[in-house]
């Protein structure tokens, strides 16, 4: 299944800069584990050291949260959204 | 309008609401919620009026560069609405103040720049019952949601826990457009006006995406969690807590530079130039700043680091420094963890370099 994965601003110094990624996998975790192959910046950045996704990291398949889907086990379809949501807290520069 | 009428303006004049904030996102929701004719609003803020500022906190003129965001504030909110009541409080929120100022408002408008206020806000929030109007913003990104723990979840169920300090761009190194807190703050208030008319749906249960460049909304579903520690089924947060030592970080000291990393002086550094030492200088703010003014350093900005990492040599003396001294932090405590280990911070940056140094360059 390709999957379109959206880079929010923050994290695109992990991607050369692109903001939207198509990369192939059958669940949540094929496809984050396709993206962190190509860019191991990422995986430092959202990942624990044993693996598990950093808790202010939040996932959505399209405009759900994994954590209340099947977390990372969520299988996804063709031409379905990944994003990467992380916590802002600005207003000023 | 039919949907207000009479009833409606009357419920506004009867209703208080407490902006959290005069800068960017506070700016156009005071003005807005004054002309709206809401009968009490109060500020919350501490800071002064700087010249930076002008570009998104419309609230403020070039005459108030200098003078206090609050008097600034209430000066223009009674000049678009004298019927106002407006509550001014110099003072930065904490969990010492925050029940006692915040419990008297209906609506809590979030217009922070930091996590520990933000997770301050909301908790408080929580605990007293009322509706936190979010929104935050990032370079040409915006998020605005309603966080009210009675009806749907709270900012906890969305971030259970903030980032460690390091992991996300400083504002600095960030920036804003300064149109985009003008969006951002406008649907903010738009959501405390809907609140209070008891009209429309309102952002509860939901994060409103907003992306400038694109020019694009999207919309995700929030859920309440139910093992939220503070709105969940078993909360372990019964009152506030310290949120600097939450977001592990104080706020101050996150500017000034992280002590925690090993540093140097200037004026150690120049005495190690002086004396002809090897010692490689990376400067990791942005272009425009290298531009600007420099210390002949080599440029890799800190969002670049991690993939332009091959570029430096592990083997030699690293001093990194930018502006005041705090992403340079995060670039050493990077680096370190990548094996570098003769990485060290350049304590309060090129500014202060050029306030104990070299006074010939150029301050920002």
């Amino acid at each position: 299944m390709s999957v379109r994965v959206l880079i929010p601003t923050p994290l695109r110094g992990y991607t050369d800069k692109r903001d939207t990624l198509v990369l192939e996998g059958r669940t949540v975790h094929e496809v984050l584990e396709k993206l962190f192959s190509h860019y191991s910046g990422l995986k430092r950045h959202l990942l624990t050291d044993d693996g598990k996704l950093r808790s202010f990291v939040n996932i959505y398949l399209n405009d759900e949260d994994i954590r209340f889907l099947q977390k990372e086990r969520t299988p996804v379809k063709e031409n379905d959204v990944l994003s990467i949501i992380p916590s802002i807290a600005g207003g000023r520069t | 309008m039919p949907e207000v009428g009479l009833e409606g303006q009357q419920k506004l004049r009867a209703s208080s609401m407490l902006l959290i904030g005069a800068g960017g996102l506070g700016s156009p929701a005071a003005l807005y919620l004054a002309a709206a004719g809401v009968g009490r609003i109060g500020i919350v803020d501490f800071d002064l009026v700087e010249l930076s500022n002008l570009q998104r906190q419309i609230i403020h003129f070039t005459q108030d560069v200098g003078r206090s965001k609050l008097e600034s504030a209430v000066e223009r909110i009674r000049a678009v609405n004298p019927h106002v009541d407006v509550a001014p409080f110099e003072t930065q929120l904490s969990s010492e103040n925050a029940l006692d100022i915040i419990r008297d408002f209906d609506v809590i408008i979030d217009g922070t720049d930091n996590f520990p206020t933000r997770y301050l806000v909301n908790d408080a929030c929580v605990l007293l019952g009322k509706p936190n109007v979010y929104g935050s913003i990032f370079r040409f990104e915006g998020q605005a949601s309603v966080f009210y723990a009675k009806k749907g979840p709270c900012y906890r169920c969305l971030y259970p826990e903030p980032p460690p300090p390091g992991l996300v761009p400083s504002c600095a190194e960030g920036g804003v457009l300064g149109v985009l807190p003008g969006i951002v703050g406008t649907i903010q208030a738009t959501e405390a006006v809907k609140i209070v008319l008891g009209i429309g749906e309102t952002l509860i249960g939901r994060l409103l995406l907003f992306d400038a460049l694109t020019m694009q909304f999207r919309e995700l579903k929030l859920r309440k969690n139910p093992e939220c520690p503070i709105c969940g089924e078993h909360p372990t947060i019964h009152q506030l807590i310290d949120y600097e030592a939450f977001c592990g970080v104080g706020v101050r000291q996150a500017e000034m530079g992280d002590s925690t990393v090993p540093q140097i002086s200037a004026g150690e550094l120049k005495a190690r130039m002086d004396r002809g030492e090897d010692v490689f200088i990376l400067d990791v703010r942005e272009p425009h700043e290298y531009g600007l003014v420099n210390m002949h350093g080599y440029l890799i900005p800190l969002g670049d680091l991690p993939r332009r990492v091959n570029e430096l040599d592990s083997s030699r003396d690293i001093v990194v420094h930018c502006h005041i001294g705090s992403r340079s932090a995060s670039a050493v405590k990077f680096l370190r963890e990548m094996g570098f280990t003769k990485a060290v911070n350049l304590a309060g940056g090129i500014d202060r370099w050029a306030a104990e140094i070299d006074p010939a360059l150029v301050r920002y």
